[in-house]
């Protein structure tokens, strides 16, 4: 890397697309199958501000030209929106109810979830994917998960939400099966929360 | 606006003869450019295919002609610079060179050097080659014509 002046300019992706995208697809899976389950992200790209690696490796793997992206304000830089449209060439969306894929990079202001692309009940699958940035995925307010997917229970903490997150999880679960999926990205890990999973206590 | 119109037909200029060039043409003057710059992928090499169109007389309706096989690169060098290249057939090391030689021809450094050494001799020699070609096929030309019958 150039030391000198790391964020000029575009940033290279993955060192091997095809391998690369398949390992984190496999993580996504992986997160999304347990919820709950803090997974440990396989390749951390070099990440244009003021995205974290692990979201650049998700948006990198999961978005393409089919696949609408909306970006929330704090992300509209040109650094990242430069790097979105040279790598995945996706259309980039300006309302979050026609994203199939959105990234939040400041959680606290993000609009509800009810905002983004609920599906239909036609087409449940069509909704919005949501990638929420968040600074950690223990520490934060602890969440009792409980659906498919989980023996149990399992705990989620992701740190700083808004206050309002969990009300938006749990009206978000009573949609089913229409609603949006959420994938939290921590500095090297993370962590799926989709529609399916039922949040208590 | 205009300087800005120049400079991309200059570069589409570059790109294109860098493109169409015979790899070991390209290799052999490659060798003549030393202490290149540090640079780094940021899309290696991959093989696709392209659609080339084509309009009958020029300003015909467009049709589709054939795909072809292309090889693009993104290349970013130490100070910033970006370079893509798309070239003809499938070898890798054409495409990267190609990207390379893309960013070096829009670093102000460079661009003389690279234009002398590389980009000249490579477009002398699509011009002889073209030109041989033209030679070849205009020996062979034959012209048509038919006489009035007067039929009607």
């Amino acid at each position: 890397m150039n030391a000198l002046a790391p964020q000029t300019g575009l940033l290279p992706g993955f060192n091997d697309p095809v391998a690369d995208s398949q390992k984190m697809f496999r993580a996504v899976l992986e997160a999304m199958s347990r919820p709950g389950t803090i997974v440990t992200a396989p390749v951390l790209p070099v990440a244009p501000q003021p995205l974290n690696p692990v979201a650049a490796a998700l948006i990198l793997a999961l978005a393409d030209y089919e696949t609408p992206l909306w970006l929330d304000p704090a992300a509209r830089q040109p650094a990242a929106i430069d790097y979105v449209r040279f790598h995945c060439g996706c259309p980039l969306v300006e309302a979050p109810d026609q994203a199939g894929f959105a990234l939040v990079t400041d959680a606290k202001s993000m609009p509800p979830l009810s905002a983004f692309h609920l599906g239909s009940d036609e087409y449940p699958d069509r909704s919005t994917t949501v990638i929420v940035q968040v600074p950690h995925l223990d520490g934060g307010e602890a969440w009792r998960l409980k659906g498919p997917g989980i023996r149990d229970q399992a705990i989620l903490a992701a740190g700083q939400l808004p206050s309002a997150f969990k009300a938006w999880v749990q009206d978000n679960h009573a949609l089913f099966p229409r609603g949006v999926d959420l994938l939290f990205a921590a500095p090297g890990q993370l962590a799926g929360l989709p529609r399916s999973t039922l949040l208590e206590g | 606006m205009q300087q800005q119109t120049k400079d991309t037909d200059a570069r589409r200029q570059w790109m294109g003869v860098l493109a169409k060039s015979d790899e070991s043409h390209v290799v052999q003057l490659w060798a003549g450019l030393s202490d290149l710059p540090a640079w780094e992928y940021l899309r290696r090499p991959e093989v696709g295919l392209v659609m080339v169109r084509g309009r009958m007389g020029g300003d015909g309706g467009p049709f589709n002609l054939g795909e072809m096989t292309v090889t693009r690169c993104s290349v970013r060098l130490q100070n910033g610079v970006v370079g893509h290249a798309w070239v003809a057939g499938r070898s890798a090391r054409h495409a990267e060179m190609a990207a390379i030689a893309d960013a070096l021809m829009q670093d102000g450094d460079w661009r003389a050097r690279v234009g002398e050494k590389l980009l000249a001799p490579l477009q002398s020699k699509l011009a002889d080659d073209r030109g041989r070609a033209e030679r070849k096929a205009a020996a062979t030309r034959v012209d048509f014509f038919t006489m009035v019958r007067g039929e009607d």
